[in-house]
């Protein structure tokens, strides 16, 4: 053999010895929980911090943006996961149908949790709610003249309108709640009304529609509450300040059923090995200092209703009429959401 | 002079008995790659609900038809930018010539879905490059001036091309080194221009290496994510993560994952067809410098831009972009933390490139051992999962792992009363196990076409001095295949640094590499973090495409010997 492939075998052996070492060591009996999340582990590290400080108990974190539930399915009862932490309901019910989530009975949980943001049984929790608003241009569009969801299909905002893709959960969950309220003929209309609005082909995230409005390419969008704290915050970016600056927020449907929120959640999984931890884990992240937290850093609303707001939340985003639709009847219409999405061609 | 005779038409090599334990080891682990992408066939089995009736009134045609159409796109513009830097490095002398041999290969290491972010933000409506051309001109809005749209399928064709055109390049290259410049000598003599040169005698020539090359860029393609989700092109990739998630039907999306194996298997069998031919072709004596024609003056700086325009817009402004983000807060991301996550990566790379090659040697050596049906069809259908989206293959990866686990431990729990929990499942051994199954194709192509063009009378010859199987493997096929198994192994560790979906999905607790890394913080429009990990992707790939480019000049040489013997043959 030749000497170079000896010297990278050699190498290679280094390389893994730091590696086999860390792996023989994993778990020394200390308390730990483990989380499998959908949201981004960065997002999560600080309040995980304060819980460990806390209580003494360590957290292990695998993040993935798909397939931890198919993950958690597979490892069965062996599985290691503790704790699932999701973005949206969607996850959290479809671990639950796939029963992988264990009910959780605690006083703590069902008086800081409104019964709306939690399943029924308390398979599963929200820990911050998020609004599906509508941002407006603040120079073309006069305060007032876009009040619902419903109007974004008038003919009016023909060629005017910006969104992501309408296969992204958000705009699905948006679109499934309709379908809730109004029943799949009336969604399907008013879907092509919306689609026959937009002035460019679905693209780019929540951000990049206020971006387009602020450049002039369209003058209303559809986004989260919470985009909006995110760009006016950008000291990193700062010309996301500006695209902030160039909106008003919209929340919709005040005079009715009022705007439509999604909750960031988790559940306790069903064979988890470190259960106690699980639910205090739970509890620690609905209490006043992880909501307060877990919200001020997204920007999202904490789901415990006293809980202290961040400056900027109660100064553009103070109190507005929430939606109080089920939850779970929302999810179980994003199939038939994401259907007439295809059947409009609204991302063609 | 004599052309090899293909080897299937030789009367088996067997001088020992023992030597049927070959197709069993093929048997085994072609088997065990091939488990993943069988337990997505089973899956598909089990869909929730017919997902086609819904698909074929609605949005299938348009799935299909923009995911020909990239296809088409990306297959032309890697083959044009692949095919013309090669043969100009190859067989002429024009400035710069010998810095483009290798620089040509850098875009290779910068990831698609980098590559498509950087040039969004420099050419979109906000970025630097139109600001400019609205403060020169005095434009205000959109509607003021036509400017091409970056995230379009336009866009996507040339982005993805530009760091996809080295697959082309590095086998076309290597073609046009392998035949020499006395052919083309030759057809110069018989009153060829150099541009019919190229076409009648270089291009048919090297067809069947270029064609290997372009199957691995389409594959690459067709499994794409990021970047066709960035910008916004409905592909069948984007129709199988939207049946999974937002439909809920896992099976509706393994049965859209397993068609898409249908346009592979057509891929693969033009790589086949491809390597078939090159059994026959004419051996030319490659020369030390294989250039032809000498391209000076006007001509020299067209063949000079030729080469730096690919390498220039993949390679050197993504990764100046990338270094003026990173380094302008580099201490507070230069952490242990980002330490540590470089080492995952280059471990896991380093470890999946070599059990990768070890896999690809086996079941090349065993298929030339025993070239029948049943082996070769085993041999072929490990390497299908280089194309499936890496979501699906990810959840294929883990069906076996974890149900290997918990038979284990339903068996000790029943039978000692103690529990083994997840021994594979959720380990770094189920990361290099989805790599491999995934890479497999892209090494075993390098490594066949290198064995295939070692003639079988080195293993009579071999064997008749009394070697068995294994002594003839390691004394007398690896010296000589060295090139490609370099170059497998090589373009492998690029992947694996590069890998995503399965990575994601499968890997420990608190575990990053830097490909998750940068998408944690992409994902969330962090890109000065991002960044950093990018560049690195970038930095550590430089390494092995550079010795990449080294082992092909290595190879030049090492290819010599063969020849006399092929003579004989």
């Amino acid at each position: 053999m030749n000497t170079t492939i000896k010297r990278t075998v050699k190498h290679l052996t280094l390389a893994a010895l730091p590696l086999a070492a860390s792996l023989t060591v994993t778990a020394a009996q200390a308390e730990e929980v483990n989380i499998y999340s959908y949201r981004q582990a960065f997002l999560i590290e600080p309040l995980l911090e304060a819980f460990t400080q806390q209580s003494g108990i360590e957290t292990n974190v695998i993040y993935a943006s798909s397939g931890l539930n198919e993950r958690i399915e597979q490892e069965g009862r062996n599985s290691p996961a503790d704790i699932i932490l999701t973005p949206n309901t969607t996850i959290l019910v479809d671990a639950y149908d796939k029963g992988l989530t264990q009910a959780v009975d605690s006083d703590i949980l069902t008086s800081n949790i409104p019964a709306q943001y939690r399943a029924e049984d308390n398979h599963w929790f929200g820990l911050t709610t998020r609004a599906r608003v509508i941002y407006a241009s603040k120079d073309r569009v006069e305060p007032g003249e876009i009040t619902t969801y419903e109007e974004l299909a008038d003919p009016e905002w023909e060629g005017r309108i910006c969104t992501r893709s309408g296969k992204h959960n958000y705009n699905l969950s948006l679109f499934a709640s309709m379908i809730e309220h109004h029943g799949e003929a009336y969604t399907q209309t008013w879907l092509e009304g919306l689609k026959n609005n937009l002035a460019r082909t679905p693209q780019g995230n929540d951000r990049a529609q206020v971006k387009a409005i602020m450049e002039g390419e369209c003058d209303l969008s559809l986004g989260n509450s919470y985009y909006w704290g995110a760009m006016m915050t950008n000291y990193e970016e700062p010309e996301q300040i500006a695209w902030a600056q160039s909106v008003n927020i919209v929340f919709p449907n005040q005079e009715d059923r009022g705007a439509h929120m999604f909750i960031s959640g988790a559940a306790v999984a069903k064979h988890a090995p470190n259960r106690d931890e699980a639910v205090q884990l739970l509890e620690f992240m609905s209490q006043d200092l992880a909501q307060y937290m877990y919200a001020q850093e997204n920007h999202e609303f904490p789901v415990k209703p006293d809980t202290p707001r961040s400056a900027l939340l109660n100064q553009y985003m103070g109190d507005f009429v929430a939606d109080d639709v089920s939850l779970t009847a929302v999810v179980n219409h994003v199939e038939d959401a994401s259907k007439l999405v295809d059947e409009v061609g609204y991302d063609f | 002079m004599a052309n090899p005779p293909a080897l299937g038409t030789q009367p088996r090599i067997r001088l020992f008995k023992h030597l049927r334990a070959w197709p069993i080891l093929v048997f085994i682990i072609a088997g065990l790659v091939v488990l993943p992408v069988l337990s997505v066939f089973y899956l598909a089995l089990f869909p929730t609900d017919n997902i086609w009736r819904h698909l074929y009134n609605t949005v299938l045609f348009r799935y299909l038809e923009a995911t020909l159409l990239l296809l088409t796109g990306v297959g032309l513009l890697s083959f044009t930018i692949g095919v013309t830097t090669a043969w100009l490095v190859t067989l002429c002398h024009f400035p710069g010539r010998r810095l483009f041999e290798w620089a040509l290969l850098l875009p290779f290491a910068v990831p698609a879905y980098v590559i498509a972010f950087i040039y969004t933000d420099m050419l979109e409506f906000a970025g630097p490059l139109q600001g400019t051309l609205r403060d020169v001109f005095g434009w205000q809005t959109r509607r003021d001036y036509w400017f091409p749209d970056i995230r379009s399928m336009g866009g996507a064709i040339v982005l993805m091309s530009l760091v996809l055109y080295p697959y082309v390049y590095l086998m076309a290259r290597a073609a046009f080194l392998e035949q020499g410049s006395n052919i083309l000598a030759a057809s110069r003599t018989l009153g060829c221009t150099p541009w019919q040169s190229f076409y009648r005698v270089s291009l048919p020539l090297a067809r069947p290496a270029i064609a290997v090359g372009l199957a691995l860029t389409l594959m690459e393609t067709l499994n794409d994510f990021g970047t066709v989700d960035y910008f916004a092109i409905r592909t069948l990739s984007l129709g199988v993560y939207d049946t999974w998630l937002n439909m809920g039907n896992l099976g509706g999306a393994a049965q859209i994952a397993s068609m898409m194996l249908v346009f592979v298997v057509v891929l693969i069998t033009l790589e086949r067809i491809g390597r078939a031919r090159q059994r026959h072709f004419g051996q030319g004596k490659p020369n030390q410098d294989s250039a032809l024609y000498t391209l000076t003056g006007a001509k020299g700086w067209l063949a000079f831009m030729a080469c730096a325009l690919p390498l220039v817009l993949g390679f050197a402004v993504p990764a100046y972009q990338l270094a003026s983000y990173a380094l302008g807060n580099f201490s507070s991301y230069w952490t242990d933390d980002f330490i540590a996550i470089s080492w995952n990566s280059l471990f896991l790379s380093a470890t999946a490139a070599l059990v990768t090659v070890v896999i690809g040697t086996l079941l090349a050596y065993g298929r030339r051992l025993h070239p029948n049906r049943s082996v070769r069809t085993f041999v072929s259908l490990s390497k299908l999962g280089y194309a499936m989206p890496g979501t699906v293959l990810a959840i294929g990866v883990l069906i076996p792992l974890a149900t290997f686990d918990n038979t284990v431990d339903a068996f000790l729990r029943a039978r000692f009363d103690v529990s083994s929990g997840l021994l594979l499942s959720g380990t770094v051994f189920a990361l290099v196990f989805a790599y491999s199954v995934r890479f497999l194709a892209v090494a075993a192509g390098a490594i066949e076409s290198s064995l295939d063009k070692v003639t079988p009378s080195m293993d009579k010859a071999a064997r008749s001095l009394g070697m068995n199987s294994l002594e003839t493997l390691r004394r007398v096929h690896l010296p000589l295949i060295r090139p490609g198994l370099l170059t497998g192994a090589l373009v492998v560790f690029v992947d694996t640094m590069k890998e995503l979906p399965a990575t994601l999905m499968l890997r420990p607790f608190n575990y990053d590499t830097l490909a998750t890394y940068v998408y944690q913080y992409a994902s969330d429009e962090k890109i000065e973090v991002a960044a950093m990990g990018a560049l690195m992707i970038v930095l550590v790939g430089l390494l092995p495409v550079i010795m990449l480019s080294r082992s092909i000049q290595g190879g030049r040489k090492a290819a010599t010997p063969v020849l006399p013997v092929a003579e004989q043959g």
